[in-house]
């Protein structure tokens, strides 16, 4: 991910007389092959992120099916419209993000810069709402801990049981941890987009060389398909009216 | 990874999955709304599936990846993760039999 | 065989190229962070060995007479995780695997050298951590620091422990990376899949189980942190939660784990015995596909550790076949080095003498885990010393000798020098003969009933004589292990100068100079030759060194 020191990526010739692009590693013979190293990389990484996040999917899973009423009744209880804003959020970032990458690709500069700064607006804004969450949950006491109450809850489609606040509480502590990584995810893209608006803004990117762009992009990407499935796996047990 | 000379713009296509996105979502609030009885589960799941679906194959460009690698990848990370949540589940949903 | 080249003037070379600290501490030479991991996991070595020393010196006697039930209990713990976390996990691969990759594949250097860096150093970072945590007090819970004790009943250091752990995980992941990007990206013009080294499908192999099972580990870590710290209570019984599902979880990696750790090892011994039976590797097809086999079957098992634990029997059932089917791979490996021996031309220098040793050795703890996929063995066996003894002949027997065979078969390359053969066969035999005594006795007190991590049997005395035989053991085994880097050491400043190719061995990594140039080769390889090519390397006429055609 990282380019020699010059500007515009210029194709130079070099001691031998052969053109090479300045972004080249010595390592590599040519630069569809460090490319392609790049993006292979990323690609691996983002495998072991899907079974960093599967761990906690798995929790999820099985404790979802014993305790189906309680967590019914957790659900029920988290702030469902921010979640779906949140997720519209999303989308809508990764729409800004092929948009900045095809603005590389296509030597836009504005769009580039544009789309990688909306980018990371609606990445704030995610983690703004993500914020509002948290502190309504605090509020209400539904932070695992000392302090968590959930009393006297009924299980949605059951309105004569209460919901087990120690089930609930497990809920909980699934949203939090899920949510909460997923969230740090978020924070680290948010600084690699910085990173990548500093690089546009110096106009290191050329259709010949965009790499960053692409797998940063995908790594967006992937901490949005989180969401995809965070999203009505914790917010959407049961919203029966 | 690169630009693969397209004649014709990408932009349409991501537009029209940026509104698929949207709507998916606006799908998922609604059918979770529904008494489904044990299908608002999967029905919810299908949507994301989708959903992350279009993503990957146009958003990260795995449709018309140069290699079959890439998709190699994105499948042996569902695989494994599916073996996660499959064998454990062949414990936690047989262990209440007699 | 060795053809000890006098070099009148000294090559440059990746070792010589440049000098001071700072030229090692901040490298990107594959070579030279190979070389920065054989010290730290050498380091890391001993002090699990200390631990064992401890261990065994307690064993001597029945009573629990030389340290407390709760240090006791920090001592397993602390072999336990120091030796499969900081240096088993990493040993071939981050040793041998990053000096030998780019070289057997005629690249100059792995995909992302500053990874590799960074690899190392989160390395150390989790040992400096590790090591901090075992100063301070430590951790008493076993490696395997099961919920709801390590969650919320001891007092030790468990988060410290956790995250020494996360960021040695990372490193893993990372190293797990670059071999994969490195393999499919990175081959020189000719080297096909199908001519390359096993060594390279073994290492293939292990990057895809650090990176598919690590990550679970780390996430349960973090449950286990994030428990411990701000009580989050996902495996707590008292808020409905499962201690099960932490060993689901924790077992997801940790079983891959031990494939991590022997699969490298399996192409190590490949490369051993192609060269010193003089013949191609019998199956190459074979023994490639059986390593990916081992590392996907290998995610297909781990639930076998869990049998007594309160799984459904059901469950239990289709791990205990799952478990007999991962055997099948590796009985396909055994039975191909087995034939690639049969009318070969056999020369015992050390690291063949290793790869016998490995060759029997991992034979019988295979086997004993087979016995311990039977359900009804296993309802006896558990949590007793069989179970001790067959991981440690995989893992000691199996992946040790195996890690000191491909010392020994590449130290001419990475050091220029050779060892001193005499010594080297000596210190294999010690090992051998060390390592037998040490645990063979180990399976016979598991089998009578001696429990595991029991610092105290006084009330089974006779299980004594068998105990004392496993620490007499023990020592011999530590003289065994002293030897090598003794005489490794020693050969740095004094050893005969080796040859590019001392053992007249298959591989691109034998025709560039002992040690290499910093970036491997003068010029670009290309291969036009299949691997293992003994056949015309041993031809009768043959030149300086094999024609390419």
């Amino acid at each position: 991910m990282q380019n020699n020191a010059s500007s515009a990526a210029a194709v130079q010739a070099d001691a031998h007389g052969e053109a090479h692009n300045p972004a080249l590693l010595h390592h590599f013979a040519e630069p569809q092959q460090q490319r392609d190293a790049a993006s292979l990389g990323m690609w691996l990484f983002l495998a072991t992120e899907v079974m960093f996040f599967g761990g906690l999917f798995c929790a999820y899973l099985v404790y979802r099916r014993w305790y189906f009423g309680d967590f019914a009744a957790a659900s029920k209880s988290i702030n469902m419209p921010l979640g779906a804003t949140n997720t519209a959020v999303l989308i809508c970032s990764s729409l800004t993000v092929v948009l900045a990458v095809w603005a590389a690709q296509t030597a836009r500069r504005t769009l580039l810069l544009v789309s990688l700064a909306v980018t990371m607006l609606l990445g704030l804004t995610f983690l703004g709402i993500k914020g509002i969450e948290y502190k309504d949950k605090f509020e209400e006491h539904h932070v695992p801990g000392a302090s968590f109450s959930f009393q006297n809850v009924p299980i949605p489609g059951h309105p004569d049981q209460y919901a087990d606040p120690h089930h609930a509480q497990l809920f909980f502590s699934l949203y939090f941890v899920m949510t909460g990584l997923h969230a740090l995810h978020m924070i680290i893209g948010l600084g690699i987009f910085l990173w990548l608006f500093a690089m546009a803004w110096k106009g290191r990117f050329t259709p010949e060389w965009h790499t960053p762009v692409e797998i940063g992009g995908l790594y967006w990407h992937f901490v949005d398909i989180v969401w995809i499935y965070l999203f009505p796996l914790l917010y959407l047990i049961d919203r029966h009216p | 990874m690169s630009d693969h000379s397209s004649a014709k713009s990408p932009l349409p296509t991501y537009f029209a999955v940026f509104f698929a996105l949207l709507i998916g979502t606006a799908l998922t609030v609604y059918a979770a709304t529904l008494d489904l009885g044990k299908f608002n589960a999967p029905v919810a799941l299908t949507i994301a599936s989708i959903k992350a679906t279009l993503v990957a194959l146009f958003f990260m460009h795995v449709k018309g990846a140069s290699e079959k690698l890439t998709k190699l990848v994105v499948i042996a990370a569902l695989f494994f993760l599916l073996l996660l949540l499959g064998l454990t589940m062949t414990d936690y949903a047989t262990r209440l039999w007699n | 065989m060795p053809t000890a080249i006098p070099q009148p003037v000294e090559r440059e070379n990746y070792l010589n190229k440049e000098y001071g600290v700072w030229s090692w501490l901040l490298t990107t030479d594959h070579k030279r962070i190979a070389l920065l991991y054989l010290l730290s996991i050498t380091f890391f070595f001993f002090i699990g060995g200390f631990f064992a020393l401890l261990i065994r010196l307690e064993l001597l006697t029945p009573a629990g007479d030389l340290v407390q039930a709760d240090t006791y209990n920090k001592l397993f713990t602390m072999h336990g995780m120091v030796m499969v976390f900081f240096f088993l996990i990493p040993s071939i691969p981050a040793v041998l695997g990053n000096f030998l990759v780019p070289l057997m594949i005629g690249a100059k250097d792995l995909a992302f050298p500053r990874i590799n860096l960074l690899s190392w150093y989160l390395y150390v970072i989790g040992g400096v951590m590790m090591l901090h945590c075992m100063l301070t007090g430590g951790v008493d819970t076993g490696w395997t620091f099961y919920a709801p004790f390590s969650t919320s009943f001891t007092n030790t250091k468990i988060v410290e422990a956790g995250l020494a752990i996360f960021v040695a995980g990372f490193s893993s992941i990372l190293t797990g990376l670059n071999f994969v990007v490195t393999i499919h990206r990175m081959r020189c013009p000719g080297m096909t899949w199908s001519r390359l080294p096993l060594f390279i499908w073994a290492h293939y192999a292990t990057s895809i189980i650090q990176l598919l099972g690590t990550p679970v580990v780390a996430v349960t870590i973090v449950l286990v942190a994030a428990e411990r710290t701000l009580h989050l209570g996902i495996f707590d019984p008292k808020l409905g939660g499962d201690p099960l599902l932490f060993q689901h979880l924790f077992w997801f990696y940790s079983h891959p784990a031990v494939y991590i750790m022997i699969l490298p090892s399996m192409g190590v011994v490949t490369e051993i015995i192609a060269c010193f039976s003089r013949k191609r590797i019998f199956g190459y097809s074979f023994v490639a596909f059986s390593s990916i086999a081992i590392a996907v079957f290998g995610f297909l098992v781990w639930a076998h550790h869990m049998f007594v634990a309160g799984i459904s029997v059901y469950s239990a059932l289709v791990f205990s076949f799952l478990s007999y089917a991962v055997a099948l791979p590796s009985a396909i490996k055994v039975f191909n080095w087995t034939a690639t021996l049969y009318k070969g031309s056999i020369h015992y220098d050390a690291p063949m003498l290793y790869a016998f040793g490995f060759l029997g050795l991992f034979t019988i703890g295979g086997l004993t885990g087979l016995f311990l996929s039977a359900l009804g063995i296993n309802v006896h066996v558990t949590d007793t010393y069989f179970v001790v003894a067959h991981f440690h002949y995989i893992m000691v027997g199996g992946a040790v000798m195996g890690y000191l065979g491909g010392m020994h078969f590449w130290w001419p390359k990475i050091s220029g020098r050779l060892y001193p053969e005499g010594w080297a066969r000596l210190a294999a035999l010690i090992v051998f003969i060390g390592f037998n005594l040490t645990f063979f006795p180990q399976f016979l007190l598991g089998y009578m009933g001696m429990p595991r991590r029991y610092y105290d049997y006084s009330h089974m005395p006779e299980f004594q004589v068998l105990n004392v035989l496993s620490t007499a053991g023990a020592t011999v085994l530590g003289v065994g292990y002293l030897l090598p880097m003794i005489y490794f050491l020693w050969s740095m400043r004094y050893g005969k100068p080796s040859s590019d190719n001392p053992w007249n061995a298959a591989g691109l990594e034998w025709k560039t100079s002992s040690p290499p140039p910093t970036f491997n080769f003068d010029e670009e390889p290309v291969v036009t030759w299949e691997a293992y090519n003994y056949d015309e390397l041993d031809a009768p006429y043959k030149q300086e060194v094999p024609v390419a055609k």
